[in-house]
């Protein structure tokens, strides 16, 4: 184990081999499997479950959004039904109210044309029933005219 | 005495100098093992801190550890391949945050102020020993990742385009850990002599730069060192057809 190397002297240089070259060794491979205790097995660990967490989490927020967008495109459906639905009724409801309306109208007028019918006859025969009245009267009227007249002379 | 031929006014820069631990029939150089204690237990106590109290929300270090782990995870991720990246996935990122702070306690802190009988204190990774056991641990990883993944197919790798391949393969398993022991070692130390030097001749602002652009080859030579390993753990891991 002594130094034979370049600058090899008995004691001491740069290339001075000894048995700090296998401690070392020793030494070194004693940290890594202390590092790997501590730290590499751990921080791994924490780092993986991390990676794996946001992976998850991002898969779910993705399905999330996928559902949300699904529903949204239900409830416009739904929307532009119920929509048209109201349409319908609106619709419904004018011809409705316009058929009423015509129904309503058209009675008035009828009703109204049979009075206005009723009232002209009304009115025709109490004329005529006047006329009569005053032709008997100008008759009686004349007879005793002439009556007089002739009673006079 | 086997410290460096530097004679010129340097007479206060240490360079190949080590407080020496015996340890039965042993030596230790102390200075590394200090200061590798030290890099050791402040990566455990914020690791210890930050993972106290996890959450989902993240707070406070745990944040820190969260995008280092996120780091090292791509780094093994991008070398190794989605299949066996998780085994190794410890394995580089301890030898990253090793380095890194080494390499940064090595720049950062001022272990100068600490004198100690022999040598001084300074990043681990600037003595060759380190460099060298990591790049080794590198080397039996590879093989290991290798063998226990495919068997003895593994060794189809060394003829894979064709056998003319073979002794540049072998060369390679030779070349690979020198390559990244002298890499590390190089620039950790070189950067360290160079701070030293322009210290000792202009003390004022005129090191500062140079100490940043430490900063800088420091964390670049830990990714390289990490990404490294991670590319030849990767490459024999590797299915071809």
């Amino acid at each position: 184990m002594s130094s034979l190397f370049l600058f090899g002297a008995t004691e001491g240089g740069l290339f001075d081999f000894d048995a700090t070259l296998p401690l070392m060794a020793v030494q070194v491979v004693l940290l890594t499997f202390i590092l790997n205790a501590l730290f590499f097995r751990p921080v791994g660990k924490v780092v993986e479950e991390r990676e794996e967490y946001v992976i998850t989490s991002r898969a779910e927020a993705k399905e999330r959004l996928a559902q949300v967008t699904r529903l949204q495109a239900d409830l416009k459906d739904q929307l532009k039904q119920a929509r048209q639905e109201a349409q319908k009724l609106i619709n419904e409801a004018e011809q409705d109210s316009d058929k009423l309306y015509r129904e309503a109208l058209a009675l008035a007028t009828t009703e109204a044309n049979a009075s206005r019918e009723a009232a002209r006859r009304e009115i025709d025969s109490q004329r005529d029933s006047a006329l009569t009245q005053l032709n008997t009267d100008s008759e009686k009227l004349g007879a005793l005219i002439i009556e007089r007249l002739l009673a006079a002379q | 005495m086997g410290s460096l031929p530097f004679f010129l006014p340097l007479a206060e820069l240490e360079v190949g100098q080590h407080l020496y631990w015996q340890l039965g029939n042993l030596r230790l150089h102390g200075q590394v093992f200090m200061t590798s204690w030290i890099v050791i237990g402040a990566l455990l106590a914020l690791v210890v801190v930050g993972t106290r109290k996890m959450e989902r929300d993240p707070r406070g270090v745990q944040n820190l550890l969260e995008f280092l782990w996120d780091y090292i995870r791509d780094l093994a991720r991008t070398q190794i391949g989605e299949k066996a990246y998780r085994d190794w996935m410890p394995f580089i990122g301890t030898l990253f945050l090793f380095i890194f702070v080494s390499n940064w306690g090595g720049a950062l802190v001022p272990w100068r102020l600490i004198k100690l009988p022999s040598g001084e204190l300074g990043a681990p990774t600037a003595d060759i020993n380190t460099t060298v056991a990591l790049a080794l641990l590198v080397s039996l990883s590879y093989f290991y990742a290798g063998l226990s993944r495919k068997g003895l197919r593994y060794f189809e790798y060394y003829v894979h385009p064709t056998p003319i391949m073979l002794p540049f393969k072998i060369v390679e398993d030779f070349t690979k850990p020198l390559s990244l022991s002298f890499r590390l070692f190089g620039n950790i130390l070189a950067d360290e002599l160079v701070v030293a030097v322009l210290v000792f001749l202009v003390p004022l602002i005129l090191p500062v730069p140079v100490m940043f652009l430490g900063l800088f080859t420091s964390a670049i030579q830990a990714l390289i060192f990490a990404t490294l390993a991670a590319y030849y753990i990767g490459e024999a891991v590797e299915e071809h057809h």
